[in-house]
């Protein structure tokens, strides 16, 4: 029962790569789109964005940080171990077409997310740069792979450790003083990065594409956790989204939503670190 | 008891003050000597108008008879055989406005308890278990588990066809396992019946989600050779009032989800979370409604009320539940509807406001259309608030499948035989009806197997 995990890395300190027998959802998954696992009879159900697949293998990878309870049970697990349930592909695909020259932005774990958007958008005929940042250079994921896909691969660390000191939002804003041919925006990381980067690309008057990482549950449209207002109108990011025009995202309603729980994730945590204590 | 006599069974139930403390069941089940004495109340009529009021018709005299004839087992299968979900329908139809509304006996005194009989019966399986045959006909798709989906199923399933069920969800069962709490169906009894349908043959595919892990098409290209959707009404309605996304406003879905499927209730063992709200509003007054504020009771709340903007009378939910909901101190705010919810400084509800409604003229249900009062407007402080007013079609699978024909307000469409616009592809259940009941969903699922036998035996 469940779905196999076949390959399981570290990639840096509390971030992990794994890859999961899911043939179905190889065969059907398009960038953009996540899916929601569970991981045990009592686990909660959480959305993780596909990071590749391999059909022939029938095969998908997912890169996921240490955050909450499911995520660190998630860390534990083997090659060869088995995660019960993981349902997918789900949201609506990128929109990606031939529009002149795009840039992509990853940041943080974000950065593990871009590669499948990259990759179509070159595959359509775009020119891509990338734009990556992290708090340092070991939490720089998947560089190599983005570096051979895009077209140039610009990157920021917060403490200057790799690429150059500062944000992300700080190489995008050159590109635009230097009068770059920017004609869309495409970012995913944290919800404070892809706001700056809205306000960034919203002066300068270009399209800005962002992937919501709302709360989720069901992820079929059916609860409406993952209810987001965007332009005067409340989507649902699982199944209307998760991408959506940037600028017209109600951030801060993001944000009061994304913490709903908070005290919850902590007393969650502790139980699992109190179980892990009685084994021991 | 004599037929025709006017007391009518009371089923035993635990007491409010004890019930409220978990999520164990509230009605215990008939005893035997009970069942028998109602099941003698029953005056056996020749043209019984109860079986033509059930959407199934389940040959309701009949199975009485073998009730007060202390053959329990008989009453079983004489229900079984057009109702393959009594333990379920014996504890969630709405009775009153079915089979027990008819009921002659009614007229001048009490109905028949036919809802507990029913459920009565359903302790008494059986004991041949069905052979689990070998199904060599044509394959045939079933898209979602609810009772539309496992009647469909099963019935198919006892044809010889190879039937395949493709839920979204991680567990079978739909609104029976993730909306209507354990203390009104046991989810061991759901478990149960999804047992029987396998024990037919039927697989279960979980975690699939037709229309994005394969599209209707998609399934046709793997051999299917007729699909039936029963993706049932899973879309909440939203108030459309300022402050709805705050923390602390939960649509019932979500609310219910939390709770029943993901077992919310035992936090942290289970990790899913949920809101605990000291002062509770509930707005609707559907069974939805009623089961989130005796769920937020159940979590610890001090006081829930329901907020409805029609009068008692209009209540849609089950006559019992509104009872007991009473009966647990849940409180009625009627002619009443909330206008904004307003948060505190965190973005966390804090205060409903509310107006008072008065009931105009009937709209197009029957039901009196309620009118705004101006100026009635008050606050209700709140640490929870949960919008019970309505589901509609889940429209995934309409928005995959091209052809699919549906209503103005997403319902799809078929014809008599449950077929809908595309040749091959049926539908049923709340997905067809809009949220409608269990037994009218497992009633389209019954007509959808037939007419797909007929289809696929003509060939
Ligand atoms: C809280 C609550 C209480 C209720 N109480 C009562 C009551 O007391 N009495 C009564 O008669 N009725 C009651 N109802 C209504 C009743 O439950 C429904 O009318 C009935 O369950 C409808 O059955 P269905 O099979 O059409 O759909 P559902 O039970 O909704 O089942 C649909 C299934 O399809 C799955 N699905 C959806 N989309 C897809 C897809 N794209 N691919 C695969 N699977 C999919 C869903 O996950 C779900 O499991 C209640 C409803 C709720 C929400
Ligand atoms: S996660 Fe439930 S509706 Fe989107």
């Amino acid at each position: 029962m469940g779905f196999k995990i076949l390959r399981k890395e570290q990639l840096a300190s509390n971030i992990h790569f794994i890859e999961v027998d899911a043939p179905r959802i190889a065969k059907a998954a398009k960038p953009g789109q996540f899916v929601v696992l569970r991981i045990n009879e009592n686990g909660e159900r959480i959305p993780l964005t596909i990071a590749d697949k391999n059909i022939k293998n029938g095969t998908i990878e997912i890169i996921f940080q240490e955050a909450g309870a499911s995520t660190t049970i998630l860390s534990k697990l083997k090659a060869g171990d088995s995660i019960l349930n993981i349902l997918g592909p789900l949201g609506e695909p990128s929109h990606i077409e031939n529009i002149g020259s795009v840039v992509v932005i990853g940041g943080g774990v974000g950065i593990a997310e871009i590669f499948p958007a990259i990759k179509e958008y070159k595959a359509k005929g775009n020119k891509v740069t990338a734009i990556i940042g992290a708090r340092n250079k070991q939490l720089l994921l998947t560089e190599e792979k983005i570096k051979n896909m895009a077209d140039e691969l610009l990157i920021a660390t917060d403490d200057g450790s790799y690429g150059r000191k500062g944000f992300v939002t700080d190489i995008l804003k050159e590109m635009i003083e230097d009068k770059k041919e920017i004609n869309l925006v495409y970012a995913v990381g944290p919800v404070p990065m892809m706001e700056a980067v809205s306000n960034v690309t919203k002066a300068a008057k270009i399209k800005t594409m962002v992937s919501l990482n709302t709360l989720m549950l069901d992820a079929t449209g059916m609860c409406g956790v993952c209810r987001i207002t965007v332009g005067g109108q409340i989507k649902f990011a699982c199944v209307d989204g998760p991408e959506f025009d940037a600028h017209l995202v109600d951030f801060k309603e993001l944000k009061t939503r994304l913490s709903t729980y908070r005290d919850k994730e902590k007393e969650a945590i502790d139980h699992i670190c109190s179980l892990d204590k009685i084994k021991e | 008891m004599q037929p025709g006599q006017n007391k009518r069974v009371k089923m035993p139930e635990r007491p409010a003050q004890e019930r409220i403390k978990d999520f164990n069941e509230v009605a215990l089940g008939l005893s035997e000597k009970d069942a028998i004495s109602e099941a003698k109340r029953c005056i056996q009529c020749k043209n019984p108008k109860c079986v033509s009021n059930c959407p199934v018709e389940i040959n309701i005299p009949a199975f009485i008879k073998l009730i007060a004839e202390s053959d329990f087992k008989g009453a079983n299968k004489k229900i079984r055989g057009k109702n393959s979900l009594p333990a379920v329908c014996g504890r969630v139809c709405p009775q009153e406005d079915q089979c027990e509304k008819t009921c002659i006996l009614g007229i001048k005194g009490e109905p028949i308890a036919i809802g507990s009989l029913e459920r009565f019966a359903a302790e008494y399986p059986p004991s041949e278990t069905p052979v689990p045959i070998k199904l060599v006909g044509p394959k045939v798709a079933i898209i979602g588990s609810g009772p539309a989906g496992l009647t469909c199923a099963g019935d198919l399933a006892l044809k010889g066809y190879q039937v395949k069920i493709f839920e979204s969800l991680h567990t079978a069962g739909g609104v029976l396992k993730y909306g209507i709490p354990e203390f009104r169906l046991p989810k061991s009894i759901v478990d149960n019946e999804i047992e029987y349908v396998k024990s037919l043959g039927v697989e279960l595919i979980t975690d699939f989600l037709a229309g994005k892990t394969a599209t209707i098409e998609e399934l046709f290209k793997e051999n299917f050779k007729a699909i039936f959707i029963g993706a049932g009404a899973g879309l909440p309605n939203s108030l459309g009032i300022p402050g709805e996304n705050f923390q602390g406003v939960y649509s019932a879905n979500e609310f219910l989800f939390r709770v029943n499927m993901m077992k919310a209730y035992k936090f942290p063992e289970y990790l899913t979370p949920v809101i605990t709200g000291k002062k509770v509003v509930v707005f609707g007054a559907g069974n939805v409604a009623m089961d989130s504020a005796r769920c937020a009771l159940r979590l610890g709340a001090d006081k829930v009320i329901i907020a409805y903007r029609r009068s008692r009378k209009e209540m849609p939910a089950r006559a019992e539940e509104i009872i007991r909901a009473e009966e647990e101190g849940v409180e009625f705010l009627l002619l009443t509807a909330p206008v904004e919810i307003i948060p505190d400084d965190a973005g966390r509800v804090k205060q409903v406001e509310l107006l008072k409604m008065e009931l105009g003229e009937p709209d197009s249900s029957g039901r009196r259309r309620p009118k705004a009062l101006p100026g009635s407007e008050f606050k209700l402080d709140c640490d929870l608030a949960i919008c019970a007013i309505g589901n509609s079609p889940n429209p995934l699978i309409p928005k995959s499948t091209a052809d699919l024909k549906i209503e103005k307000w997403g319902g799809v469409i078929v014809a008599d035989n449950k077929e809908t616009s595309i040749k091959g592809v049926f539908a049923g259940g709340d997905i067809v009806r809009g949220a409608a009941t269990v037994i009218s969903a497992m009633g389209d699922g019954k007509i959808a197997a037939r007419s797909i036998d007929e289809m696929l035996s003509k060939k």
